[in-house]
């Protein structure tokens, strides 16, 4: 740039050259300082998460095996494994995700794809987002006004798993949402102009192009929905039930059942005399539960990108 | 010439976006067959135009139309299968779209969506579609890598390759060569002079050079407005029935 001016204005180049150097250097410098910034900011967010992982680890070690897994928690809880409330969060997120996601995809692709600009549609989409801001604590008393007394549904998986799939049920829709808005208009006017339906535009060209941010936005309410514990402790987590021994399908839909993030709360505050190790190793295993399917919506993130077709 | 059928009747149509006035009032008829272009700067309501033809204004909810636009006698505002109505008429965006499929799912995606499954007649039709936009030498090797892949002037003759496949009887072309090589906009000069008087094709196109070199006759609208409509031989000669059309078509104005 500088050369370019020099040649082109001969005469003043000296000064101006001089002062154009210095700003490009100050530009330079201004470039270094605001990656290290970054960098250091990003670096900030690794260091809490890495200690936590590792003090939980660290903490859980004497008790982490196969059999802390597969064990129900036997003398009072204060001895065993976690598999009555692993199974249990399963069958929450499990449940929650069947009833949310299929909904919330449905109602994104109709606020996206059908719904007209205007005053129904605005409301909803601010129901949406306040719903999604909504402290789990109101949606536990809802689930309890809703699924346990007035739908006599008592305090059971299903009505646990129905306010679980209220509470990320906003947010599924405003992610899948914008899943979809990321597919260019272009495309759609495209399938229109050759006489495609909408349902024929969104169901070849508009989800297959947007099922990679779709699957992402209903994975991440997975860790929601297994690291709540208000809103299934009114509608259907209780402190302990007992279940078989290696039951792989302990609950009935209509039973109460046990909880990781319900049983990390019990044991570490209501139940006197627990080892230390204890609810450190319940803790592993709820925040394993959670990275592993966080890993795999990466993995198959990745697989889906490496795929994308524009 | 012989005496040509009109192919679309276009009555007193007036479209509104909201309170856009987008066209006030335009009256002319497209005939059969031929290549008709219509020029103007742009806001003119050039696309509009087009988008009311092939009903697509149906998804500019804000849109109003009035007066009449009839394909072969009937009023489209009406017609029951809009589908069969926009499968009828081909359409080309300025922009080249390459749908996220491969080559080959491109041109067959309409075919396919009409409901033709035999894959011998979708061969027959890809490649029939393909060699008339003047792109089937060039992709011949790979119809099956993504058609978005393809530079921005293969792109534009897959466009055209995509509006030929569901056989229409009308071709609209709308500023097709904004966004492409000088080149390719030749090529794609060569295939319209090919499909003449096979369809009828509606030339919208920024460039009146264009137009001149193409069409039989051709539309010049402002503003919304239709200020002059005849055949190429009086719009651009030096005495067009109006003085505007004379100033925009010499680059005068606009
Ligand atoms: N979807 C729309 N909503 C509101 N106004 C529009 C819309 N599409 C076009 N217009 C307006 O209508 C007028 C005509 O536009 P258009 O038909 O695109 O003209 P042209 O193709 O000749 O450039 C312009 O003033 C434009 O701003
Ligand atoms: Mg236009």
């Amino acid at each position: 740039m500088s050369s370019v001016e020099s040649k082109s204005n001969p005469k003043g180049s000296g000064v101006r050259r001089f002062a154009e150097s210095a700003g490009i250097r100050r530009k330079f410098r201004q470039e270094a300082m605001v990656k290290w910034l970054l960098a250091g900011a990003t670096g900030m967010m690794l260091v809490p998460l890495i200690l936590i992982i590792a003090y939980l680890v660290f903490k859980a070690l004497p008790i982490l095996s196969v059999g802390f897994l597969l064990d129900n928690p036997v003398k009072g809880m204060r001895e065993g494994g976690v598999w009555a409330p692993f199974v249990g969060t399963m069958y929450l997120i499990v449940i929650s995700l069947a009833i949310a996601a299929p909904i919330g995809v449905l109602a994104a692709v109709y606020l996206n794809e059908y719904a007209r600009e205007g005053w129904f549609t605005r409301i909803i989409n601010l129901a949406v987002i306040n719903l999604a801001g909504v402290p789990s604590i109101v949606h536990a008393l809802f689930g309890l006004g809703a699924f346990v007394l007035f739908a006599g549904l008592g305090r059971s998986v299903l009505a646990a798993s129905l306010t679980l799939a209220i509470m990320t049920l906003p947010v599924i829709i405003a992610s899948t949402k914008e899943a979809l808005a990321s597919v260019p208009m272009s495309f759609r006017q495209a399938c229109w102009n050759v006489g495609a339906t909408r349902w024929q535009t969104i169901r070849h060209i508009v989800l297959p192009n947007s099922i990679s941010g779709i699957l992402t936005g209903i994975i991440l309410q997975v860790s929601r929905a297994a690291g709540e514990t208000a809103p299934i402790m009114f509608t259907g987590a209780v402190f302990f039930k007992k279940v078989q021994q290696g039951d792989m399908f302990p609950y009935g839909l209509l039973d109460q059942c046990m909880a990781l993030s319900m049983h990390l709360f019990t044991i570490s505050t209501q139940v006197p005399g627990v080892p230390m190790e204890l609810p450190y190793g319940t803790a592993v295993v709820l925040l394993a539960t959670v990275l592993l399917v966080n890993i795999c919506s990466i993995v198959l993130r990745v697989y889906l990108r490496s795929r994308k077709k524009w | 010439m012989v005496k040509q059928n009109p192919k679309i009747e276009i009555s007193d149509l007036k479209v509104r976006y909201d309170d856009v006035h987008a066209i006030n009032g335009i009256s002319f008829d497209i005939l059969e067959n031929e290549i008709f272009g219509i020029i103007g700067p742009a806001q003119s309501g050039k696309t509009t135009l087009l988008k009311v033809i092939n009903r697509t204004i149906d998804f500019s909810p804000e849109a109003r139309v009035t007066g009449r636009v009839k394909v072969d006698g009937k009023d489209v505002m009406r017609v029951g299968n809009v589908y069969a109505l926009r499968r009828k008429i081909g359409m080309v965006s300025p922009l080249p779209v390459g749908l996220p499929l491969s080559i080959y799912d491109n041109v067959a995606f309409a075919p396919r969506m009409a409901g033709i499954r035999e894959r011998s007649q979708l061969d027959e039709l890809v490649e029939k579609c393909l060699h008339q936009a003047a792109l089937w030498d060039e992709v011949k090797d790979r119809l099956h890598s993504l058609g978005t892949k393809l530079s921005g002037g293969q792109q534009q003759r897959l466009t055209i390759a995509r509006a030929l496949s569901h056989e229409p009887e009308i071709l609209c072309l709308d500023e097709f060569s904004i966004a492409i090589d000088p080149v390719t906009t030749m090529k794609i000069e060569d295939v319209l002079k090919q499909l003449r008087s096979k369809m009828t094709v509606i030339l919208v196109t920024n460039l009146v050079q264009q137009a001149r070199r193409l069409a039989d006759r051709t539309a010049f609208m402002m503003n919304g407005e239709l200020v002059e409509v005849g055949s190429n031989d009086v719009i651009f000669s030096d005495n067009p029935a109006n003085r505007k059309t004379y100033e925009y078509v010499n680059g005068i104005f606009g």
